[in-house]
């Protein structure tokens, strides 16, 4: 089943998009798009030291990222310089230094392209494995802490208050959000894994008015995006990381349309 | 009334410190089951961090906070909803606690406001948003409930409604109440036991003690002290001493 090339990208691809889903609702709900740019930058830093270290590459990216996460959380208590500044200063020190290292290891030949836009046409079975075990864990985590999760994301001193304690279930959804670069960062790229976190679920919400309904939905616009995504690279001879995520923008504007026809019909 | 068994949360001698002062600075207070504790004072006087240690989201730099009850609800002053997130108001009443719709239009019924369940939050009103917030707290059926500022935004004969719900609430559920309120009206007729807080606490004790006592008179003025201790109602105008309306 597996041996055709497609079959496999698709697999994988869908495996991506089930878990993107809901986390991507919760970074839009969290305002945190920018923090999952910031892990995706840094996972070229890990992607370089599995080569150098001969890791996993998964195994590393996720190291790396949960690293950068836990240095955010204490950066914020050292200084009162704004979020999105700390983050810069993360995502492109962490840039920089994977570039400096991959320098070192001029042995090794890096497919920078791959690394950036990923290559979910050389997926293996072992990636498919790899995702769908690890996206049963991320996905199974998720639901278990959801309720918690998601009363912080409402109001974060009203689940204190009321015993969810959100700032255990934080430190874990940033954990999660480092697993879902690390798996998706072979197929989809360090540059268009936030694309992929954000657009299904940014579409969603348009035609949603529930927060199940619009985590269901962001899987289901996800995987269209994958599966259309794909096709499509395969017939215009397209690279897919960039053609899923054209895809995915084209349903988010056709997202729009029903929003601007009733802003007519109630005119 | 005294026994160890009512007693739900004991501040003593708390204060909370952001650089470069003190919130709030020696207060000791206590809630009880069946008792209705307000706290009262001007803007930045401390009223909501001293709520906010109650419930565990401030630690006091100084003094001690013991709780003895886990089963609480928070109606806070300020809540946002970005529009990203879509909730309903029943998925808002779901928050931190699991219930039937029965359970539900129960709650929300007792605010008068069951017509909303399936409404957006975001499509309320301030007043609509504001017993929504009390209904998903009366549904928790708490021990200890923690209501900053909790009729903000309501109208005028929805203002006695409230007061009178909460009232009923500590009654019905048999719970200990902590009331952040600007209404002295309220504070003084229903409420068993005034904090008057500057940054620490000026005076307490029961309403009719405490609206003799000299800080509090020189913190709300004499003239409004006095009209308030007889007069219940709105106070966004106040009255000459012949009772004729003053802007």
């Amino acid at each position: 089943m597996f041996d055709d090339f497609f079959t496999r990208a698709l697999v994988a691809g869908i495996g991506i998009a089930i878990i993107t889903g809901p986390l991507g609702c919760l970074v839009i709900w969290r305002r945190l798009s920018y923090f999952g740019d910031t892990l995706a930058h840094s996972a070229l830093l890990g992607v370089t030291l599995a080569y150098a270290f001969s890791l996993n590459i998964a195994f590393s990216v996720f190291i790396i990222s949960a690293v950068i996460a836990l240095l955010l959380l204490n950066l914020q208590k050292r200084t009162r310089l704004a979020g999105d500044s700390l983050l810069g200063l993360l995502a492109h020190s962490t840039l920089a230094i994977g570039l400096v290292l991959m320098g070192f290891l001029s042995s090794i030949r890096f497919d920078i392209m791959g690394l950036l836009f990923g290559d979910i046409l050389a997926v293996t079975v072992e990636d498919i494995a790899l995702v769908w075990i690890g996206g049963f864990i991320i996905i199974g985590i998720l639901y278990f802490i959801w309720k918690s999760l998601f009363s912080a994301t409402v109001n974060y001193d009203l689940a204190l208050a009321e015993g969810m304690k959100p700032n255990i279930y934080n430190m874990i959804f940033t954990l999660l959000l480092a697993g879902v670069i690390a798996l998706s960062i072979k197929m989809i790229g360090t540059l268009l894994i936030t694309g992929l976190l954000i657009i299904p679920a940014a579409a969603s919400r348009n035609i949603t008015n529930n927060p199940k309904q619009m985590v269901f939905v962001a899987i289901l616009i996800g995987i269209l995006s994958v599966t259309i995504g794909l096709f499509t690279s395969l017939e215009l001879n397209t690279s897919s990381g960039p053609s899923i995520i054209v895809i995915a923008i084209i349903l988010f504007i056709i997202s729009l349309i029903p929003l601007e026809l009733r802003g007519k019909l109630q005119k | 009334m005294s026994s160890k068994n009512n007693l739900l949360v004991n501040l003593e001698n708390a204060g909370v410190y952001k650089s470069p002062k003190w919130l709030i600075k020696g207060v000791s207070l206590e809630v009880r089951r069946g008792q209705i504790v307000t706290l009262i004072g001007p803007n930045g006087s401390g009223k909501t961090t001293t709520a906010k240690m109650v419930l565990s989201i401030l630690e006091p730099d100084e003094g001690s906070m013991k709780r003895y009850t886990d089963k609480i609800a928070y109606v806070p002053q300020k809540i946002n909803i970005d529009w990203t997130m879509p909730l309903r108001v029943v998925d808002f009443m779901r928050l931190t606690n699991n219930l039937s719709n029965n359970e539900v239009s129960e709650s929300l019924n007792q605010t008068g406001v069951e017509k909303l369940f399936k409404e957006q939050i975001h499509g309320l009103s301030g007043g609509e948003f504001q017993r929504v917030l009390l209904a998903r707290a009366i549904a928790k059926k708490p021990e200890l409930l923690v209501l900053d500022e909790p009729v903000q935004g309501v109208d005028f004969n929805g203002e006695i409604d409230l007061y009178n719900i909460i009232k009923n609430i500590s009654a019905n559920l048999n719970c200990g109440i902590l009331l952040v309120s600007h209404d002295l009206h309220f504070v003084m007729s229903a409420t068993d036991h005034v904090v008057c807080l500057n940054g620490h606490i000026c005076c307490s004790g029961k309403p009719s003690t405490v609206i003799k006592d000299k800080a509090y008179i020189e913190l709300f003025g004499e003239h409004r002290s006095k009209t308030l201790t007889y007069y219940q109602h709105d106070h966004d105008h106040t009255h000459n001493s012949d009772g004729s309306v003053s802007s």
